[in-house]
């Protein structure tokens, strides 16, 4: 059986990336909760703070290792699999990747070790200041990945000496054109992504009636942080959408699956749906709103951009999975805003705890800023194609030169492989959250609605939840 | 090989010495810690291996952190050494970092899983007994030289697999067992610090012969490292080598014989720099032996700098807060005691 070495190569990377990226999607956002947390419990000398904060800090753990272990493997990836890649761009993409370990792996995981097994070692505030270095590790490791990868997508501050790329000026490749949107779009999509977990676990317990107490500080925390990022995320989208277009038409035109304009077009519609068709160069079945597209993209009622035949065939990405990704991201930030604005509105009502219609369907609502954060990425990459590096270098010359058969076979021990630590991972968490925060009141305490009674309450917890200890 | 001097020759040589320091530490640090993972499967209880968990448990991540220093250091000051080693490398170089992946994961599942605990615990000495051998295939793969043609990797994914790298493999699964045991006799009490301390000298000799091996075995089958061992005057200066070996693996004995704690440990850390030092012997200046330089694989001198100002800076303050988190979790951890 012959296989084609770049293909897999790519799928390879796609897999490992995607399963990657869902890890620090939640643990940047849920290691500034944490800190907030425990700043609120210095702050305030509230136990439940500290309570949720510990709570939480124990599915951090889980899904900080899923982090770890699978970013390790990108970091090689780039050579293994992508050798041309690093020897064409190394120059510059190297440094970025390695000032991300200098300044946030080792800052992480260093302060994570205190994090996680410092509760009963070290004084409070050196527990929350490790907190509160490993939220801005996270962070900083988002900073310089966005910059390497926004580079890819948007070059500057380089020049070209045979064939390969050389730093002119570093100021210029980190702060590229499109990496402070870049940048804005994802640190907000982590925290509306930890948010909504927050919001489900909570609405889980409020529903049920277990930890109420808790369940109700979490959904408060999560809902406010959600009326108010998810509609800014949608301006910042929108702003890192002109940016696009200015550095990337191409990667506009597929997600809009914008052909071309037709003679006398006075605006371009903005296609709702549509199936569209590489090879009649047309989209089937399309329903589109006319000037829309253009009030959108352009913030004009007439002006046009370019449509993907003004790109040569060799130069256009695929069209389909821009098209569709995008609008389930599109799709889901809407429902993101509504469910936010719903939830603060039943709040001020004073019916959120209340409102069973609410509370039942958003316990099961945690992976959608997951499936949001995984569809925008599909959105980028595979609307940067036919490039890895936009301009210098095309993905199918960027492959080591390693025999197919050799990435087949990794490529299928790392489905059997994270797919097992995945499903694991899933478990182990959705296992922590069941057993829920340690020393919480499993019932509101008669006569004392805001007080725990940690020590009364916790053995029968322990007795009605674990039965066979 | 490249004759010039100002900074074009000495960046690639502070860039290589910067890489040997950053492989050593991970070498030292994950050693114990995938050695505490080989002698997992030996521990008497339940109690023994949550123990021995304990003992790594607040380290382990940082510790791994070392080696995206060392892939990452490679790709940004070699770009093109990296761009050679890791496809020749390439299934060794997967699966090692498949087998940490299941013990990275197994460290946290293990704690939370209940019925289920016994497969994470073979995960967990599975993926580190694998991850080192998988360590020493590519240390084997990488002194026996990698064929290249036209600055790119010009051979096929086996070459790798050879008698002297599967050698190698199993010398780095003894040599990180042994490192595991001292680790253990300084940071447990009770019945796992007496196993260990058992365990540490039965592994001794056994890593000593390994040594010995890939030491009489590279000059034999490489001609280029036995010229640069056995010519006068290399020979002088490089004759106390094996000889500090020998006299330090005598202490070590001795210092596990009369029940020291700490010394042991530290014993070990400079057989493994000895033992370092005489593969940097043989190799350097090679990057991708036997052919490419650090010199012709070195990055372009503006990414060098640039990223030496930064490791200038930070190197001290990552060191400075490894040593306070390492003073932190300090003593031995006793039976039963956990920091979850």
């Amino acid at each position: 059986m012959e296989f084609d070495p770049a293909m897999l190569a790519r799928i390879q990377f796609a897999f490992t990336v995607s399963f990657h990226i869902i890890f620090p999607s939640f643990t940047i956002g849920l290691a500034a909760y944490i800190a907030t947390l425990e700043l609120l419990w210095i702050g305030t000398g509230h136990e439940r703070y500290h309570r949720i904060a510990r709570f939480l800090t124990k599915i951090f753990a889980v899904s900080f290792a899923m982090g770890v272990v699978s970013g390790i493997v990108l970091s090689y990836q780039f050579g293994t699999n992508w050798s041309h890649f690093s020897r064409v761009v190394g120059n510059v993409i190297g440094p970025l990747i390695g000032y991300e370990v200098l300044t946030a792996f080792f800052l992480e995981a260093t302060f994570l070790g205190i994090m996680l097994f410092g509760w009963n070692r070290v004084p409070r505030g050196l527990h929350v200041f490790s907190c509160v270095m490993v939220a801005l590790g996270t962070t900083l490791s988002a900073f310089w990945i966005l910059s390497a990868n926004s580079w890819m997508q948007t070059p500057a501050g380089h020049e070209i000496i045979d064939g390969v790329a050389h730093p002119v000026d570093w100021l210029a490749v980190i702060f590229n054109p499109s990496f402070p949107y870049r940048l804005a779009h994802m640190v907000t999509a982590c925290y509306l992504t930890t948010a909504f977990v927050v919001l489900a676990v909570g609405a889980r317990y409020v529903y049920s009636g277990r930890y109420p107490e808790d369940g109700r500080t979490m959904m408060r925390m999560a809902l406010g942080l959600i009326a108010i990022l998810a509609p800014l995320q949608a301006f910042i989208g929108d702003a890192h959408g002109l940016n696009t277009l200015k550095h990337q038409p191409a990667k506009i035109a597929a997600i809009e699956a914008h052909w071309e304009n037709e003679p006398g077009a006075t605006g371009v519609p903005l296609v709702l749906f549509a199936l569209p068709n590489d090879e009649t160069e047309r989209n089937d079945y399309q329903i589109a709103i006319p000037h829309l597209g253009s009030l959108i993209l352009t913030h004009s009622w007439t002006d046009t951009i370019k449509g993907l035949k003004e790109f040569p065939r060799a130069d256009r990405p695929p069209v389909a999975v821009p098209f569709f990704a995008f609008r389930v991201m599109v799709g889901l930030g809407i429902l993101m805003i509504l469910v936010g604005w719903l939830g603060v509105f039943l709040l001020w009502r004073r019916r959120l705890f209340e409102t069973d219609w609410y509370l039942a369907p958003l316990q099961h609502i945690w992976p959608i800023g997951f499936v949001t954060i995984l569809s925008g990425w599909f959105v980028t990459e595979v609307g940067r194609q036919p490039w890895v590096a936009y301009g210098i270098l095309r993905t199918a010359d960027a492959i080591s030169p390693v025999d197919g058969w050799a990435v087949a076979t990794t490529l299928a021990l790392f489905v059997f492989v994270y797919g097992i630590v995945f499903s694991g991972g899933i478990y182990y968490i959705n296992r922590l959250i069941a057993k829920g925060p340690e020393g919480a009141a499993v019932e509101p305490p008669v006569g004392v609605p805001t007080r725990p009674l940690a020590s009364a309450h916790k053995a029968t917890r322990a007795a009605i939840n674990n039965p066979g200890e | 090989m490249f004759v010039g001097s100002g900074m074009e020759w000495y960046l690639p040589v502070i860039w290589s010495l910067l890489l040997a320091v950053a492989i050593a530490m991970y070498v030292v640090l994950d050693g114990f810690d995938l050695g505490m993972g080989i002698l997992f499967p030996f521990a008497a209880s339940d109690v023994e291996k949550d123990q021995m968990m304990s003992s790594v448990a607040p380290f382990w991540d940082g510790n791994e952190t070392w080696l995206v220093l060392g892939g990452g250091g490679l790709l940004v000051a070699f770009p093109l050494a990296y761009s050679i080693v890791m496809p020749a490398l390439y299934l060794p170089v997967i699966f090692m970092l498949l087998a940490l992946v299941f013990r990275g994961v197994a460290f946290e599942f293990r704690h939370v899983a209940d019925t289920s605990r016994f497969l994470w615990n073979i995960a967990f000495a599975g993926g580190s007994t694998l991850a080192a051998f998988f360590q020493g295939v590519l240390l084997g793969g990488f002194v026996q030289g990698i064929k290249v043609e036209n600055n790119a990797f010009a051979g096929g994914p086996l070459d790798w697999l050879t008698p002297f790298a599967l050698v190698c493999g199993v010398a780095v699964v003894a040599g990180y067992a042994l490192i595991g045991s001292v680790w253990l006799v300084m940071k447990t009490e009770g019945a796992a610090a007496i196993r260990s301390r058992a365990r540490a000298k039965m592994l001794l000799p056994v890593v000593l012969v390994f040594m010995a091996i890939i030491s009489l075995w590279t000059p034999l089958a490489f001609p280029r490292i036995a010229e640069r061992w056995f010519t006068t005057p290399n020979l002088f200066y490089l004759a106390p080598v094996p000889l500090l070996t020998l006299a330090l693996s005598y202490y070590v004995w001795r210092w596990l014989e009369k029940g020291h704690d700490n010394l042991p440990f530290f014993g070990v850390i400079g057989l493994f720099l000895l033992g370092y030092l005489g593969i940097g012997v043989s190799i350097f200046p090679y990057l991708v032996p036997p052919t490419l330089t650090v010199w012709e694989t070195a990055a372009a001198p503006a990414s060098q700098v640039f990223m030496l100002i930064g490791t200038i800076f930070m190197l001290p303050v990552i060191l400075g807060y490894i040593a306070f988190v390492y003073w932190l979790f300090r003593g031995k951890v006793r039976e039963g005691e956990g920091y979850h």
